[in-house]
């Protein structure tokens, strides 16, 4: 009969491979607001951890490192229905913005402030800040090299911290063995 | 709850190692703290961070979380990171006799 040991308590999808430092890689594709923060802040969180961490850009993802676009990613209200009318304050439970509403001119910038000031209330960096404390603590950022051809960019597009410009192979070298995230 | 024996004190520590009581803390166990950090020697600039942890952890009651210590003690991440290898806030934390950090930066 098996009897419960000390050992057992150890999760069996763990996989420790002693030898060899645990490595987590971010694919990031999208360059709204919302969708670059959670490669920063999971990334930020691994190397707290002592994890290594790779990030790829690429798509819209671009954006997050494009040094003139960098402080200027939006969230939009359009097609978004995690967006309630709530969020501005007003107590209306899961009352959402209509569509129509969010297609106004200025909302997305509207949208954009709020999340802004929300996230400064808690103290969560800016993106630009976020990927300068990723770069001076060892995380590897690239940037697209098919998307960035096809957008006419070049290196010095790049917010500083970003190591290199690098094909989808050689970001599959590069992260043998690691946990990939698509975000 | 666990105890532990640190350079001649017997200290309380949790599950992850982290002393439960920052009032049993002294520089005697900083200093093997790190060692078992694979810190071999702590340097004046270990200490600085070291003493500014201290003062946030005890006063605040809860140990100061990286981005805390880079931008209220004026640490460079980069030179964070070099003093504490892999994972320098949980470290220096272990290692100032506080909690483990709590919190997204």
């Amino acid at each position: 009969m098996v009897t419960a040991t000390a050992t057992a308590t150890t999760p069996t999808f763990v996989v420790k491979q002693e030898d060899k430092p645990r490595h987590i890689a971010f694919i990031c594709s999208k360059g709204s607001l919302d969708m670059a923060y959670p490669a920063l802040v999971m990334g930020w969180a691994a190397l707290g951890n002592g994890i290594d961490v790779t990030i790829f850009f690429t798509f819209w993802g671009l954006d997050i490192i494009n040094k003139h676009r960098v402080d200027h990613l939006e969230l939009a209200p359009v097609g978004n229905p995690s967006m309630k009318m709530s969020m501005m304050g007003v107590d209306t439970g899961n009352l959402g913005i209509p569509q129509i509403m969010g297609a106004l001119p200025g909302m997305t910038a509207f949208a954009t402030k709020l999340m802004k000031d929300k996230m400064a209330k808690i103290d969560v960096p800016s993106v630009r800040e976020y990927l300068q404390m990723l770069a001076d603590a060892g995380a590897k950022l690239y940037a697209c090299k098919m998307t960035v051809d096809m957008m006419g960019l070049r290196k010095e597009d790049f917010v500083e911290g970003v190591e290199a410009i690098v094909t989808a192979g050689d970001f599959m070298d590069m992260t043998d063995g690691a946990q990939v995230v698509f975000i | 709850m666990a105890t532990k024996n640190i350079a001649g004190h017997q200290i309380h520590v949790n599950d992850e190692g982290f002393m439960t009581d920052p009032q049993e803390w002294d520089k005697e166990i900083a200093v093997e703290i790190a060692k078992e950090e694979g810190i071999p020697e702590l340097s004046l600039q270990h200490w600085k961070v070291i003493d500014f942890c201290r003062q946030d952890g005890v006063s605040s009651g809860k140990a100061p979380t990286l981005r805390r210590i880079t931008t209220a003690a004026g640490v460079l991440t980069k030179d964070m990171f070099t003093l504490f290898p892999k994972g320098p806030a949980k470290k220096v934390a272990k290692i100032s006799g506080l909690g483990k950090p709590e919190g997204c930066v």
